[in-house]
């Protein structure tokens, strides 16, 4: 194995935090589903590459930057996911778990078609000036690390993010329904909570997080139908290793799976960085399976 | 105030109660009793919209309730504190007591959170406290204070006293008291027969989906058939 000078590996390291937050905002939403619906959201997928999408056209067709897209894709992905889990997801369902993992399945496969129907299997990107800026962080025992602008903002809007999300949790009537209903839902219809709505409004929530890391994303990746699925299978590691359901959680472990990914793609090679976050989510499965942070659950 | 008019439910395949009638004036305590699996709660369910009537119907202060929401019917004053306390156990008491009134009286709520906690004081000592933590009384004053949040006009009590050591029992029977006294309308399940029919005017006794006996709690008092089942005597 190759070693490398300590401000080398520290690049990496804090390479690996920088990508690893955006990779919690996937996780965010995913986790929080799980915690309140109790179902997994096999359209997470579909759907982040939906947000990937919609934040291209919203470049290439009226010239917004991804990161002003932010703005009109939340709420329009809010409605989104708050429709799709009330009028589909929800009644098809009819409370039935199996169900509901069906009905996820079937939505992805129907959105994955219709991106493909709709712009092909080609793969697009935006071109912008910030791509490929860096930006200097200064070390004292040696020169300063290069960090990646876009992966720069990803980190402090996941972050931002994740505070909102936090504070709505907390400090709104909503934000205490949504985590009434996730332990006791019959108590939540007492004292009357809409539980449905709750439903809904967490499905939306997080697929306003996919909005949001869609667009953090989009600077420099590439969109095609299926980019979506490689990040969600990063994120079911994520929200496993967090421990399922817990928001806390999936922040700190997109932070460790980025680091993880990083350090084996220096070590390992590019085209093998993936391999350690893999390693990492059977190790988690045979000797943590509650997740590293997910004890208290 | 509360009409149960011939109500029949059940669940699947089982049929749980078979045509039911009861009321509950305004100002009334009023007990329902029951061996355990008679449909005491199921009943309480099918009042509060969380299970469908499958015939009868149910009215509150007039109106027909009969296949609302759960949201709807406790909007309307009709509050149950369900059997099993039912409190959110990753929130602390105060979220708990607040989300009390997330539908209803939620303009006063400061003014009732106050109220609760002169009421069990115990529970202002607690606060921050996640619920789950909480031992098993003071979760049966959370499940109450929670539903008090809500201003009721008519309070279901599904065994208030389960689990509670004798002392505490008595103390939940002298708060019913209270609440009785300060003009609530209360429907009160339970398995503590004597101590029920002492506070409850009026009483039901349900068993195989229908009530066996009904009147004035002094006259079911002394039911042979009662005395004998419920009472040991
Ligand atoms: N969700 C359910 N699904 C199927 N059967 C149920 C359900 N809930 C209750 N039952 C059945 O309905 C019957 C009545 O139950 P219920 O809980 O209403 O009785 P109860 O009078 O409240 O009893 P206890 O005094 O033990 O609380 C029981 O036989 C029970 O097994
Ligand atoms: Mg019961």
């Amino acid at each position: 194995m190759n070693s490398f000078p300590p401000e080398i590996v520290l690049e990496a390291v804090a390479n690996g935090l920088l990508t690893g937050a955006v990779y919690g905002l996937v996780a965010l939403g995913l986790t929080l589903v799980y915690g309140v619906l109790h179902i997994i959201n096999f359209a997470h997928g579909a759907l982040l590459t939906l947000a990937m999408y919609a934040a291209w056209v919203a470049w290439a067709a009226f010239g917004l930057d991804p990161y002003v897209a932010i703005i009109p894709l939340v709420p329009i992905f809010f409605a989104a996911g708050y429709a799709v889990q009330r009028l589909v997801i929800g009644p098809a369902s009819r409370g039935d778990d199996q169900n509901i993992l069906l009905v996820t399945l079937g939505l992805s496969i129907v959105l994955e078609n219709a991106m493909l129907a709709i712009f092909r299997s080609d793969t697009l990107s935006v071109q912008v000036d910030y791509a490929m800026e860096v930006v200097e962080a200064p070390l004292f025992f040696s020169a300063p690390m290069l960090l990646s602008f876009p992966r720069l903002v990803g980190f402090g809007v996941a972050f931002l993010v994740a505070g909102v999300l936090f504070v709505l949790l907390t400090m709104t009537d909503t934000g205490r329904a949504i985590r009434a209903v996730a332990k006791e839902r019959t108590g939540a219809a007492l004292s009357g909570i809409d539980v449905a709505h709750i439903y809904a409004v967490t499905f939306g929530i997080g697929t306003a997080c996919l909005a949001v890391a869609a667009c953090l994303l989009l600077p420099s990746f590439y969109v095609n139908p299926r980019v979506g699925n490689a990040f969600v299978l990063v994120a079911f590691t994520i929200v496993v290793m967090g421990g399922m359901g817990s928001v806390p959680g999936a922040l700190l472990g997109g932070l460790v799976i980025g680091v993880v990914e990083s350090l084996s793609g220096l070590y390992l090679g590019d085209s093998l960085g993936q391999l350690g976050i893999f390693v990492i989510f059977i190790l988690v499965l045979l000797f943590r399976p509650t997740g590293l942070f997910g004890a208290r659950a | 105030m509360l009409e149960v008019r011939d109500l029949v439910a059940g669940y699947g395949l089982t049929r749980v109660l078979e045509g039911v009638s009861l009321e509950v004036g305004a100002g009334e305590v009023v007990a329902v009793l029951g061996s355990n699996g008679a449909g005491k709660t199921t009943l309480n369910m099918v009042i509060s919209g969380l299970v469908a009537a499958r015939g009868g119907e149910v009215r509150f202060a007039g109106d027909r309730i009969t296949g609302l929401a759960p949201a709807q019917v406790m909007a309307r004053g009709l509050i149950q504190v369900p059997e099993g306390r039912k409190i959110f156990p990753n929130l602390n008491v105060r979220e708990n007591l607040e989300l009390g009134s997330y539908r209803r009286a939620k303009a006063n709520r400061a003014r009732n959170l106050e109220k609760v906690f002169a009421t069990f004081p115990r529970l202002r000592e607690r606060v921050a406290q996640p619920a789950g933590t909480l031992s098993g009384g003071e979760q049966q004053m959370l499940a109450i204070g929670r539903g008090m949040m809500a201003e009721p006009l008519l309070l279901i009590l599904d065994e208030p006293s389960l689990g509670l050591s004798p002392l505490l029992v008595e103390e939940m029977f002298a708060l019913i008291r209270r609440l009785h006294a300060d003009g609530l309308a209360i429907m009160l399940v339970e398995q503590n027969v004597a101590q029920s029919l002492d506070i409850a005017g009026r009483a039901y006794v349900l068993e195989h989906g229908r009530f066996a006996l009904a009147g004035r709690a002094a006259e079911v008092r002394e039911n042979p058939e009662l005395k004998r089942a419920y009472l040991g005597l």
